[in-house]
């Protein structure tokens, strides 16, 4: 089950019954299992930088279509967010204060 | 891609992947077509979709799993080899399939805790049992070369990682390829180039199905907060991260780490206007500076 933070320090009460009245409904981001709300008609990258989200670090996809940092982001669209950053055992920083293989001879890498 | 300022759409994006994979493969001459190549897969996006660019590519390239019985709830090995051998038979390609627990009696988590290694987490331990196995599985099939699925922002983190504690044994060990020696199969990192952005976009146009949590144990690792710390650089200053790992390969290449350079030093001569010592033929840049300044005044 999902469970929704909804951010709304990021959007003001004003913000949000704005929203309400025009008849506008929120965008929403998806990063694993959490939730953020931004305002239509900012650009993906916008709408990143509001949410504290490092570009670099995601891949978005809307409809299971990937889109571009300068996609503007439209009433009621669902984005989901991937991350990007692996960090599986091999890649963890402990391995590389592994004693050498003896049988290596000094022989070590990643 | 704002690092190569390039644009693509994803029938290019596909076709432009392996291809510079394959001018990599070339420019660090990492195998050749005739050679038999063993790539060690864990059912996550890189090594999978290398294993992919491979087969795409014409090479010969069978697959390693290892099982190593990391559980912890979420079943992470099971899944990651049901991905894996998911793969490899929806494009008919061998794997071969170790589970450390068969082989040696334990799965990682228990080996690291009975051995006392890695202080209550088992990555030491998985680094070194991985490292034997996938050298052993090479060794004993009669693969000539062992592929790992490293993209730049791996090698950009352990390279940022050892920079910081100037671990020189470390760096002037780390490149795309270590050649072979007794017993030990030549090792290479075809993706080492390619940003982790765009080996997961490329994972995802090509439908390939990979594990998306993490290693349970990959929690508060060093190399993912320097992962982090290195991509709000590259939010910055995109290009940031390539150059970085580049330019050491390059000073490696030179024989500029570590060594003290004989630089011959320039001749000097005093500052005909102050005196002071200076390389350039007639003023010194400061004096000369000054004139031009001065020069621009009366003008106006």
């Amino acid at each position: 089950m999902i469970q929704s933070y909804r951010y709304r320090d990021l959007l003001s009460r004003h913000e949000m019954v704005e929203c309400f009245e025009e008849g506008v409904t929120l965008v929403k981001l998806i990063l694993r299992e959490k939730e953020y709300e931004v305002k239509p008609g900012m650009t993906l990258l916008s709408a990143l930088q509001k949410i504290n989200i490092v570009p670099e670090s995601v891949i978005a996809t809307r409809e299971g279509e990937m889109i571009l940092d300068d996609e503007i982001l439209k009433d009621g669209d669902m984005v989901k967010l991937i991350a990007v950053i692996s960090g599986g055992s091999c890649h963890c920083e402990e391995w590389r204060n592994a004693p050498l293989l003896a049988m290596t001879g000094g022989y070590y890498e990643m | 891609m704002r690092q190569h300022k390039l644009a693509l759409c994803k029938e290019h994006y596909l076709e432009w992947v392996p291809e510079q994979t394959e001018r990599f493969i070339k420019k660090y001459e990492m195998f050749t077509h005739e050679e038999k190549i063993l790539v060690a897969v864990s059912g996550g996006k890189d090594s999978l979709a290398l294993w992919d660019i491979l087969h795409r590519l014409g090479y010969q390239a069978d697959g390693l799993y290892l099982g190593l019985g990391i559980d912890e709830g979420i079943n992470y090995s099971h899944e990651s080899q049901r991905l894996t051998e998911k793969f490899s038979d929806e494009h008919n390609l061998k794997l071969h399939v170790v589970d450390i627990e068969k082989e040696y009696g334990q799965p990682i988590p228990i080996l690291a805790e009975v051995s006392h290694r890695g202080y209550g987490k088992p990555c030491a331990v998985c680094g070194l049992a991985k490292r034997h196995e996938m050298n052993r599985i090479a060794r004993d099939l009669g693969y000539d070369v062992l592929a790992t699925g490293h993209n730049l922002d791996d090698e950009a983190a352990v390279l940022f990682g050892n920079t910081l504690s100037w671990s020189s044994e470390y760096l002037l060990r780390q490149g795309p390829v270590l050649p072979a020696s007794d017993g030990l199969a030549r090792k290479v990192k075809p993706l080492c180039r390619f940003y982790e952005r765009e080996m997961t976009a490329y994972s995802l146009a090509r439908g390939i199905e990979y594990i998306y949590e993490e290693c349970p144990f990959a929690e508060g690792s060093q190399s993912i907060y320097y992962k982090e710390l290195l991509n709000q650089l590259e939010t910055k200053r995109p290009g940031a991260k390539l150059t970085f790992y580049l330019r050491f390969l390059e000073a490696r290449k030179r024989g500029d780490l570590f060594i003290e350079k004989n630089i011959e030093r320039a001749h000097l001569h005093s500052c005909p206007k102050c005196g002071q010592p200076t390389s350039t033929e007639d003023l010194c840049s400061f004096c000369r500076m000054i004139e031009k300044t001065q020069n621009t005044v009366i003008t106006q």
